[in-house]
């Protein structure tokens, strides 16, 4: 028992559970927090927009494998950082985000800067406390931890009134906790392993459909370990992508509305589909009714709810999918001898990757997103990060960016959340500062966070910002071109602002190209630079992203060119 | 003639143990509407735990939809138990006031007579009005409320499910 501030007990705590960075912004209601910082153990980094704190956090919580921390204030603060823990929660990563609240005798009065942000983030938080008084906060705070990193992760909040932060008591630091109603289920039942491996050496043409819980269990080897074994190709949903390496000989890339052709199309001709971390979302499967139509589906999966919530399958095995794989793994070693590539399926894996290099046709231009995604990729190191922001930018990057080296691909892909990328990126150079970060961005996007050019600079996190710039929210012109009849409205930047002068008002590099070699000198050039750059690579507003897959319809009625 | 009609088909009756604390059932009815879950009654009180509310939830919905509703509940940090009760072998009550008109003693002495029928007890008596109070199944109830009703419902007041699976 040590006698502290409710603010200074919120520290200590944090400091306990490892934290080395927090990112934030202070005001009226966070204000002893903020003084207890002064003396705190970790780092701090300022934001200029609290969405940003909480992108910052979450760029650095999915590198980490571990929950991000992000401060803001009471009321405007508070709920800036709303969306930040909804591309959070969408997307399953950790995250513990500190809100400042007026004192607790003026809560419902409707006082200056006040929100009721526990109702407010219900819908997109795992959890969230209401530390009444200063005693609750440790305890609150190792909850917190636990709940946000164990089992699917998600962000947590914790609403901390300002009086109870000022108030002093005996604060107690506990060192177990228990949340009688939290049990998430880690091992699987075997029983249900030794079916799904039946099922699997059953069949003639499996596939495995990785997911973002690949990525969020860390099970990159296990899972090329169950992919090897059987000779399966591997698809990856977009939130999976990264989860398996994209220039393996089994791999085939994201299926799903831009997936790759060749995923989309051999998902359409297996004969069991094993989803490994996986929710079938809509953006990945197209039409729940007919995806995986007439063949054997496995759901492996840690969250018991994603069981039969979009897709009825024939065997589900709840559990974390590392422990499920590696279980799996070794049934599968004591039954069968190592399979070869020499067979039909793979055979026609390789057919369909020939088929489509050959068929679809590059943009007409010296600079296009897909040749300049190429470039990047052979120039940027395989272990190097990229983040992307939403839009066509974030889909070109799905079919044209090859990830090599498993879990170093971040983007925004449950809730499409524009301006994700580049503080997300800052977070992930904050994680991995002996790594290059990369944002793969389009001017749309980058216009909602540019201003995170400042940390960037400031905090000495340089990034670069690769930015696909045709003046246009693309993906919208794209729809209105191909289903408004190109009634345009809403989408034209009007070649504004100009992108060097940006991040040269900031400090940081700017550099517009005109060609291809040009391109590859910015390239090389950001790669060596001690601060951040923003890459300008104009291309063609009418450069559509191929192939579609229209939303309501089926994998099977994907378009591959206009 | 039985006057207590056969239970619904679809009736399912779900009893969960949640934590009892501020704000717990705002996050449970916040789930149910996030999620287009139709309930028809919710009851929340205190169990023989202090820290412990007994929620009974009965809705009318497709299996899947049920299946869903379970596992979302089962989600929530603050739902500690959930339990899908087998109606055949649950005791499940629920309790409705009811304020009908009655001017005069005719009418007076046909109410109570049915009441009596129904084992439902009258609570008071004004110049206008009889109001009842009858327990039972939500069937048993809204059998009464349909026999009584042409006398004119001036108003009516239902507590929703209560339910425990019998013992042993």
């Amino acid at each position: 028992m040590t006698e502290m501030t409710g603010a200074k007990a919120l520290i200590t705590s944090l400091e306990k559970e490892g934290v080395d960075v927090i990112f934030g912004l202070p005001g009226g209601a966070n204000l002893p927090i903020y003084d207890a910082l002064v003396d705190a153990d970790f780092r701090h980094i300022l934001v200029r927009h609290e969405q940003s704190a909480a992108h910052m956090a979450d760029g650095y919580a999915r590198v980490k494998r571990k929950a991000g921390v992000c401060f803001a204030t009471s009321g405007p603060g508070a709920t800036n950082l709303i969306t930040g823990i909804a591309t959070a929660y969408a997307d399953s990563s950790p995250m513990i985000a500190v809100t400042g609240q007026v004192p607790l005798g003026m809560i419902g009065k409707d006082a200056f800067q006040e929100t009721d942000i526990i109702g407010v983030a219900n819908p997109c938080t795992k959890y969230a406390f209401q530390p009444r008084t200063a005693v609750e906060i440790p305890e609150m705070v190792k909850k917190s931890f636990y709940i946000a990193e164990s089992g699917r992760p998600g962000p947590v909040l914790i609403d901390i009134p300002k009086d109870v932060q000022q108030s002093t008591a005996d604060i107690n630091f506990p060192d177990l906790i228990k949340v009688r109603g939290y049990n998430p289920i880690i091992d699987p039942d075997l029983a249900n392993v030794g079916k799904a491996v039946e099922l699997l050496l059953a069949a003639q043409k499996p596939i495995i459909m990785a997911g973002g819980g690949v990525i969020l269990s860390g099970a990159f080897s296990e899972l090329q370990a169950l992919a090897e074994s059987v000779m399966a190709p591997v698809v990856t949903t977009f939130k999976g992508k990264g989860a398996f390496p994209e220039n393996h000989p089994l791999a085939m890339g994201p299926i799903g509305m831009h997936g790759h052709p060749e995923a989309n199309r051999i998902i359409l001709e297996a004969d069991l589909i094993i989803a490994v971390g996986a929710r079938f979302s809509d953006r990945s499967v197209g039409r729940f009714d007919e995806f995986g139509k007439g063949m054997n589906i496995i759901h492996m999966d840690i969250d018991p709810a994603e069981i039969g919530k979009n897709k009825s399958v024939d065997l589900a095995i709840v559990g974390d999918v590392k422990s499920s794989l590696r279980t799996m793994v070794k049934m599968i070693s004591k039954k069968v001898t190592k399979r070869g590539f020499e067979n039909e399926w793979l055979k026609r894996r390789k057919e369909l990757i020939d088929y489509y290099s050959e068929t679809l046709k590059d943009y007409p231009r010296e600079i296009t997103a897909k040749k300049s995604l190429k470039k990047l990729r052979e120039l940027l190191p395989p272990e190097s990060i990229v983040t992307t922001e939403v839009g066509q930018c974030q889909m070109w990057a799905s079919l044209h960016f090859d990830v090599i080296s498993p879990g170093t691909f971040f983007s925004s892909t449950g809730l499409g959340t524009m301006g994700f990328g580049f503080p997300a990126s800052i977070g992930a150079k904050a994680a991995r500062p002996d790594v290059s970060v990369v944002d793969i961005a389009g001017d749309g996007s980058f216009n909602m966070t540019e201003n995170s050019l400042a940390v960037s600079v400031i905090e000495k996190l340089p990034v670069i910002v690769f930015l696909l710039n045709n003046y246009m929210l693309g993906m919208v012109a794209q729809w209105q071109r191909t289903f408004y009849d190109r009634r345009y409205m809403g989408v034209e930047q009007h070649n504004c602002p100009d992108y060097v002068k940006i991040a040269e008002a900031y400090g940081a590099n700017g550099i517009r190209v005109e060609t291809m070699s040009e391109l590859e000198k910015a390239i090389n050039s950001a790669l060596r630079s001690e601060l951040p750059t923003v890459i300008d690579i104009p291309i063609d507003p009418d450069e559509d992203v191929f192939p579609f897959v229209a939303p309501g319809t089926g994998l099977k009625d994907m378009i591959t060119g206009a | 003639m039985s006057i207590i009609e056969p239970r619904s088909k679809h009736l399912h009756i779900i009893s969960s143990l949640v934590e009892n604390k501020p704000g717990v059932l705002f996050r449970i009815t916040n789930l149910f509407r996030a999620r287009n879950f139709n309930i028809e009654s919710i009851t929340v009180g205190t169990t023989e735990q202090p820290d412990l509310s007994r929620m009974t939830i009965t809705t009318k919905i497709d299996e899947y939809t049920l299946d869903q509703l379970i596992k979302q509940l089962r989600k929530l940090i603050d739902v500690v138990e959930v339990k899908q009760l087998d109606i055949d072998n649950t005791v499940y009550r629920e309790l409705a006031l009811i304020k009908m008109q009655a001017t005069d003693s005719a009418t007076k002495m046909e109410i109570t007579n049915y009441a009596s029928v129904f084992r439902a007890n009258i609570l008071d008596i004004g110049k206008k009005s009889i109001t009842v109070e009858i327990t039972g199944t939500p069937d048993k109830i809204d059998a009464f409320k349909n026999l009584i009703e042409h006398y004119g419902i001036v108003e009516m007041a239902r507590t929703g499910v209560s339910a425990l699976l019998r013992g042993n």
